[in-house]
């Protein structure tokens, strides 16, 4: 008895929970389906109208921006090149440094770490100066190399896979030694496939810490051709307020459900390795 | 034929701790050799340093005619089952087995013939796809010991493999072992702290306490003539009784009790070593116990008790005793099998 009050009080607390999260989607969605004129006169909308696809076309496809030469799609490829980008190199560069950290026994290791990790402290807004006059020295200005390389030292994935790596028993390299291994070998045969569950969580962290960067680009592209999701979010709101036209709403939350799905399906892919790791022990 | 062979080798850590101190050591072809002493005493430093895991300070080591102290572990023609199996957890057995094969560039082909092998030897063909952790302890000792076998070296090197298995396994993996190593006549080396294992497996054992080797010799040899006061406290359980006293005109006195000596001493203060199951019950014996406790393991008994100044005297008899806690007893020394150590070197005197 007791136990079934509890399990009908936690089902009815996530219940909730779910609800907190799907209802505003679900009314993005359903408005982004209705005439802009239908979402403007009667306020947003529960149920699914008939405009999906002329919505979303629209939004797509249409030409914007200064120059009407630029879509939509543009931008999201934009984002996903420099979030995937990010994701990627970041990955590889934080286990490649914990690798020197933890299994090197260079002088200075355990400042250097620290100091890695001191950055930290340093978020991008902070040093946003220094990295755009940089970024702007080396001519990457308006291109995918400066959108992604400045982002891509990571001190919290350096953090998490020094964590993981100085968990390995030692016994795994020196077996691993004595089977011919080099230290090239041991990263790539062992510790590699061994963090593979890591590898996935700090791919879809870093991954939508990519995605959803604005300020950076915001700077540093002055070409509309590399402009952004999360950019273009602010120019669509701009758009459909100026200008004296009707505001195209409805367009608006068509945008905003097309922006949320990489993000999504980065999860949804990587998530079985993440369910992988946890139920199964590999030690 | 020494086919194995430490000389003077000495590991110094960086922080002066000295992990072995001038080890010498021959090691025939196909011998099965037991690095036995107490935990920290430098016998796995002085394993892992044949392995090629930890640097030599000094000395030199030569396998087979051939000096390895600077030769790649890889390259040394050893192979190493670790205490906790080391097994590579994300890859299945059969990958385990022939990882270093693959490393050595060996052909497929040859990579499945050897393995198969291996498998077949150890029964372990039917867990080739598995993964490590879906195996049992003995089953994960067997595919250690295949990763060794399948490289086919020229010496194999075990650090303590049987201490993570229950008491049963153990024993039978013990045999395995032993079995195994004869069959295929591969010089080894065996780290325990274990006696058992020590006097069980070993052709012979060198018994280590702080980072020297106190005495080498079979297990028998070690167990009747201990070197020095250290092995013959270590070796054989319950330990060797010993009583401080000295040596008056070819008799050891000590305040509790007194013995005739077989061989001619000079007067000098030792240790009096005698082992528990050299004592019997004897009206007319030397030493009088007034008993403690009693121990009664099956097979045998053990007795403890002091004697008149107060030494806690241990006495093995077989079977089930009769002997009560609180009575006194006297206990009969057998003749000429006792054990002198000088007081001061600790060395064997007898």
């Amino acid at each position: 008895m007791n136990s079934r009050v509890l399990q009908f009080s936690a089902h009815f607390i996530l219940i909730i929970g779910v609800l907190i999260m799907v209802v505003p989607i679900w009314i993005a969605f359903a408005s982004s389906t209705h005439d802009n004129v239908t979402v403007i006169t009667e306020g947003m909308k529960w149920g699914i109208g008939d405009k999906f696809f002329e919505n979303y076309n629209e939004v797509l496809n249409r030409k914007g921006g200064f120059s009407q030469e630029i879509t939509a799609t543009s931008m999201f490829i934009n984002s996903f090149i420099m979030a995937f980008g990010i994701a990627t190199v970041k990955v590889i560069i934080s286990a490649m440094s914990a690798y020197a950290i933890v299994y090197f026994r260079f002088r200075l290791a355990t400042p250097i770490f620290w100091l890695i990790f001191i950055t930290l402290l340093v978020p991008l807004e902070v040093r946003i100066l220094p990295s755009y006059q940089i970024v702007s020295d080396l001519n990457l200005t308006n291109s995918y190399t400066g959108l992604v390389l400045p982002l891509v030292a990571s001190a919290t994935a350096t953090f998490f896979f020094r964590q993981f790596y100085m968990s390995v028993p030692d016994e795994l390299l020196e077996a691993a030694k004595l089977d011919g291994a080099n230290s090239w070998k041991f990263f790539v045969d062992f510790l590699l496939p061994l963090s593979k569950t890591m590898i996935a969580a700090m791919f879809i962290f870093m991954f939508v810490y990519g995605y959803s960067q604005y300020l950076w680009p915001l700077i540093m592209t002055t070409d509309e051709k590399y402009w952004t999701v999360v950019m273009g979010m602010k120019i669509i709101f701009q758009e459909s307020y100026e200008g004296g036209n009707l505001p195209r709403v409805a367009e608006r939350f068509s945008y905003i459900i097309l922006s949320m799905i990489p993000p999504v399906l980065v999860v949804v892919f990587l998530q079985r390795w993440f369910i992988k790791g946890l139920i199964q022990t590999e030690k | 034929m020494s086919f194995l062979n430490l000389e003077n080798v000495t590991k110094i850590y960086p922080n002066g701790t000295k992990a072995v101190n001038e080890t010498s050591l021959s090691i025939s072809e196909g011998e099965l050799m037991v690095f036995v002493g107490p935990s920290g005493c430098g016998k796995s430093t002085l394993l892992r340093m044949i392995a090629g895991l930890e640097d030599i300070t000094d000395g030199e080591i030569k396998l087979d005619n051939r000096v390895i102290n600077k030769v790649d572990p890889s390259e040394r023609d050893v192979a190493m089952v670790f205490q906790n199996y080391a097994l590579y957890p994300h890859m299945n057995v059969f990958k385990n087995l022939s990882y270093g094969l693959k490393n050595k560039g060996e052909s497929k082909e040859e990579i499945e013939k050897k393995v198969n092998e291996v498998a077949e030897l150890l029964e372990i063909k039917e867990f080739l796809q598995r993964k490590p952790g879906q195996l049992s302890g003995g089953q994960r000792q067997r595919v250690a010991m295949g990763r060794a076998i399948v490289r086919n070296p020229k010496a194999f090197l075990f650090d303590e493999p049987l201490s993570n298995l229950d008491a049963k396994l153990r024993g039978q993996v013990r045999i395995e072992i032993k079995k195994l190593q004869k069959q295929m006549g591969v010089t080894s080396v065996f780290v325990t702290h274990d006696q058992v294992e020590a006097m069980t497996l070993g052709d012979r054992l060198a018994v280590i306490n702080e980072g020297v080797i106190e005495q080498v010799g079979s297990p028998i040899e070690v167990y009747e003539n201990p070197a020095t006061y250290f092995v013959a406290e270590f070796i054989g359980t319950p330990q060797m009784n010993f009583v401080n006293g000295e040596i008056k005109s070819n008799q050891f006195v000590s305040k509790g009790f007194s013995c005739p000596l077989t061989s001619n001493m000079s007067d000098q203060e030792v240790i009096f070593g005698i082992r528990p199951e050299n004592l019997k019950v004897n009206p007319n014996g030397n030493i009088t116990i007034k008993v403690d406790l009693i121990e009664k393991l099956g097979a045998d008994s053990i007795i403890y008790g002091y004697d008149k100044s107060n030494n806690y005297i241990c006495y093995r008899e077989n079977g089930n005793t009769k002997i009560q806690s609180g009575e006194e007893i006297t206990l009969e020394i057998e003749e000429g099998i006792y054990h002198l150590f000088d007081k001061e070197t600790k060395k064997r005197l007898n």
